[in-house]
This record gives C-alpha cells, sequence and structure tokens, in this order.
C-alpha cells in the first residue's frame, strides 16, 4: 500500500505563496515560505502565521473523561479548570514518553487531547485501549480541525482586530470559544515558539477564510507565513522539547528532567494511572544516581551540532548526546539540546565539546531555555 | 529560476565557468540553494589542495542538513571565496555570482558536464 502525503486545507494557499513543502509525520507541509531565518526573526520580533493543521486532536466526552484522562496520562486532569489547558505526557506501563500532550478542558465533560501528528493514531490507540470501565467517549477529531497559529509579539493585536473575544482575560495556556473573522474557533493562548501567540482551532472548510483574514490584518504590522523549519530553531531557543528528539519511548519524564508532569497524588482511580509504578521507580533511580541532563551548548565557532552527534571532553570520552542542534538566529551561533551525564551538566562546565563528524568544537553549557522573552 | 547559459552543470548542482588560463570557477546553482535553505557554514578546501571530479572537496551546512561539496572537475584548487566563508548566505542570495565556492585549475577533461538548458530538464525532469 501506498500513502500519498495527507495536504491540510491550507494546501493551495501553500502552494500559491510558494512554500517549499515537506513531507512530515506523513503529511505534506510547508518547510517554509522564503528564509527560515527570517521567519524565524519576524515570530521573535512581529508576527508568523503556521499552519498546524497536521496535529492530531482526540475528543474525550462524558461524566467519566476527567478519570479516564487521569489514568490514561501522567498529570492531574481532573484538576484542570473549564477553559484551561495542561502540558502533559502519556507514558507506557513500563514508563517509556509514548508523546506529550496538550490537553484543553473545554467544559465541565469535555477535553481535548492535542497529540504530535507522528503519534497522534498511537495516543487514540492507547486512550481507546485505557478507556475500558469508564463512562466517557473517544472521539477521533483528526480531520475536524485546521490549526492556525498567530504567534509573536504583534499576535495579540492582530487577532484583535477580527475578534471580540476577550484576549486579554485570556490567560497563557487557557482557551475559550469564539468568532475569529467571522469563522467559528477555538482560541487558545498557547504555541511553542517562546512568544506570546494564540492557537485557532476551526473547521477545515474555514481555514482558507481565516488564513486570508489573518494575513490581512497583519499585513501592516509585518505578519509573515512561516513553516516547519522556523518552528523548529524557535522552539529550540525557547529550550522545548520535540517528541522524537528529546523524548522517546526509551525516555521517562524523569530521565528527560521533566518529572515535574507526572503527578503521583492524584485524587481519582485512588491514585492509579498507567506507568505509575514504573514511574515511581525512575522517580527514586533518578534522586539516588541522577541521570544524564538536558542541557543547552552553545558553539563557540560556526560549525552545527546535529541530532545524534556525541557530546565529548577534550580528549573524546563520550558524556552525552545532541538531541536537536540548530543555528539560532536569535543567538546568531549553533545551539543545541542534549543530554549530558549530571558531572558535566552545570553551567559553565568547562571542556565540553561536540564531536562534529570527527572535529571536537567547543561549546559552552548554560541552563536552558537559550531564549526568555522579555513580557 | 535561470541557470546562466555560459556556464555548465553537474548533476551534484555544482556549476562550472569556462576555463580563463585554464582556471574555472566552482559554486552551486540557485536550486541546490534554494533545496540546502539558508546556508550558515561552508567548508572549502585548501588553496594547492588537489581535487577529483565527482569527490567531495568540502561541505555546505544549513539550518537542517549538511551535504557534501563535490568539485565537478580534476584540478588543483587556485583560489577560494573567502567572503562566503565569512558570509555563507551569498550562496543563497547570489549563488552565481558572490557566492562562488572555489577557483580550480582544470588539470583534465570534465567528465560528464550539462548545459544550461540540460541542466533544467535534469532538474524539472
Amino acid at each position: 500500500m501506498t500513502d500519498a502525503p495527507r495536504r491540510t486545507a491550507l494546501d493551495a494557499t501553500h502552494r500559491a505563496l510558494g512554500a517549499t513543502m515537506t513531507d512530515f509525520a506523513g503529511w505534506d507541509m510547508p518547510l517554509r515560505y522564503s528564509s527560515e531565518r527570517d521567519e524565524h526573526v519576524a515570530v521573535r520580533t512581529r508576527a508568523g502565521l503556521f499552519d498546524l493543521s497536521h496535529m492530531g486532536e482526540i475528543t474525550v466526552t462524558g461524566p467519566q473523561a476527567a478519570d479516564l484522562l487521569d489514568y490514561a496520562l501522567v498529570g492531574n486532569i481532573g484538576g484542570v479548570k473549564t477553559g484551561r489547558a495542561r502540558y502533559t505526557m502519556i507514558c507506557e506501563a513500563e514508563g517509556g514518553i509514548l508523546d506529550d500532550l496538550i490537553v484543553y478542558r473545554l467544559a465541565d465533560q469535555e477535553y481535548m487531547v492535542v497529540a504530535n501528528a507522528s503519534n497522534a493514531q498511537v495516543v487514540l490507540d492507547a486512550l481507546t485501549a485505557r478507556a475500558g470501565g469508564f463512562d466517557a467517549a473517544i472521539r477521533d477529531d483528526r480531520d475536524a480541525y485546521a490549526l492556525l497559529a498567530v504567534q509573536g509579539p504583534e499576535s495579540p493585536g492582530i487577532l484583535k482586530a477580527l475578534t471580540d473575544a476577550d484576549l486579554d482575560g485570556l490567560k497563557y495556556y487557557a482557551g475559550l470559544p469564539g468568532t475569529v473573522a467571522g469563522v467559528e474557533a477555538l482560541i487558545a493562548r498557547t504555541g511553542y515558539t517562546g512568544e506570546d501567540g494564540f492557537e485557532l482551532f476551526v473547521r477545515p472548510a474555514d481555514a482558507v477564510a481565516l488564513w486570508e483574514a489573518l494575513t490581512e490584518a497583519g499585513k501592516d504590522t509585518g505578519l509573515v507565513p512561516c513553516g516547519l523549519s522556523c518552528r523548529d530553531t524557535l522552539r529550540l531557543e525557547a529550550g522545548m522539547p520535540l517528541y522524537g528528539h528529546e523524548l522517546t519511548t526509551a525516555t521517562t519524564p524523569f530521565d528527560a528532567g521533566l518529572g515535574r508532569v507526572v503527578k503521583f497524588e492524584k485524587t481519582t482511580n485512588d491514585g492509579d494511572f498507567v506507568g505509575r509504578a514504573a514511574l515511581a521507580a525512575a522517580a527514586e533511580r533518578a534522586e539516588a544516581n541522577p541521570p544524564r541532563k538536558l542541557v543547552g551548548l552553545i558553539a563557540g565557532g560556526r560549525r552545527v551540532p546535529r541530532a545524534g552527534y556525541p557530546v565529548v571532553t577534550a580528549d573524546g570520552t563520550v558524556i552525552g548526546e545532541v538531541t536537536s542542534g540548530a543555528p539560532s538566529p536569535t543567538l546568531g551561533k549553533p545551539i543545541a539540546i542534549a543530554y549530558v551525564e549530571a558531572a558535566y551538566a552545570t553551567p559553565g562546565t568547562e571542556g565540553v565539546c561536540v564531536d562534529i563528524r570527527g572535529s571536537h568544537e567547543p561549546y559552552e553549557v548554560i541552563a536552558l531555555p537559550f531564549y526568555k522573552r522579555q513580557k | 529560476m535561470s541557470n546562466p547559459q555560459q556556464l555548465r552543470y553537474s548533476k551534484e548542482h555544482e556549476w562550472l565557468s569556462g576555463a580563463e588560463e585554464g582556471v574555472s570557477t566552482v559554486g552551486i546553482t540557485e536550486h541546490a540553494a534554494n533545496a540546502l535553505g539558508d546556508v550558515v557554514y561552508v567548508q572549502l578546501p585548501e588553496v594547492g589542495a588537489t581535487v577529483a571530479a565527482g569527490e567531495t572537496c568540502g561541505e555546505l551546512e544549513s539550518t537542517k542538513s549538511v551535504s557534501d561539496l563535490y568539485s565537478p572537475v580534476d584540478g588543483e584548487i587556485a583560489e577560494i571565496n573567502e567572503d562566503v566563508v565569512n558570509d555563507p548566505s551569498l550562496v543563497n542570495s547570489a549563488p552565481f555570482e558572490g557566492g562562488w565556492l572555489f577557483k580550480v585549475k582544470i588539470s583534465g577533461e570534465p567528465g560528464e558536464l550539462l548545459s544550461a538548458d540540460e541542466y533544467a530538464a535534469f532538474i524539472t525532469g
């Protein structure tokens, strides 16, 4: 069976804009429209418009929707108030990370789980498998939504021109239903860029009209369409993990330095959840024997570290591995996220290098993130 | 995108100028530069180094990837473009002009090089 890549509702728009397209998790997505560096800078200084329709939405409804999610995910989902969102993870029984997720509580008995495109089916299958015995329904809504994101300091102003929704009252990690440019949308103040911004979940049939309205509303402030390439450098600078790079099934949240997302004190299901025993053991292991830590590395030179390159001492002893790397437009230097042994993880540690195709290039160790916006 | 008529092209997306006093200029095509995305680092062969047609002689690094740089001909490196070492974005902004990579004193007949029209057909084919 050959599967042609899926196209989003905005496919013709991307092509008309001259986007360079790429296959991403089975979707044909815009990689960049012009220069990824220019797109990156636009999001940091003005605003950028993204098509993220490849993300996977799953709706969970019913009297025990919260109980089901508390059991299936590592976070305390029952404690999320209506209109708010939470970053969480879904783990295997053995503790490995299946995906990182954002869960929106849309109503008392209605949640939307947003999974990474590459894991949407895995998450759907796991939730379905874990739903037995709960009075809750799981709906595959991957085809029900297009997702547009407006990110950057000018994004509130751009959106305000198109909606009566109370954006000032909409906090970070919150979402509310509203109308944008005459289109029904779930307006969420979330993103993956390190900037203020909004994600707009709409019907696919409304995606082109909304894209065009946002483009028009943003033209005076320098909003530009942005592809997945700059999305990656933006999230890297913001120190945000990416599934398949920092997070994998071989990694527990504690090994990834994200143990805080695991809530052992849940009030539902007698505190039980999938992966509990394994994660408790992983937490103890991490306490007793600090695992490799995720750190930031800043290059002295120009050569770019890539995922999978070894982190080494000057004499070549391997002390870690790069998980993501790219030239940072904001810092003007190559940067990387890497797992390194705890003994080398302290910011300022001397003698940390990356083996770049045989050459040991010196790197500065810093605490993540590389970039934090000024509020 | 247009490929200058006076140049010859390799299937590895280098261009080669006509030889003046036996020295030709080499760069990568606009098509290749666009495919790479923003070029952020170039590693060029050293002046005096011997290069062989179709063999790796450097690296081009973009935001997303690392690509080998090949020489389209046998020869000896006569000059490298220091401007492009200092400002790799020239490869994107002026691939056929200020973004040239090196000059090579050709020591043998070039292999299979394409005309501008043949190269255009090759990249769209």
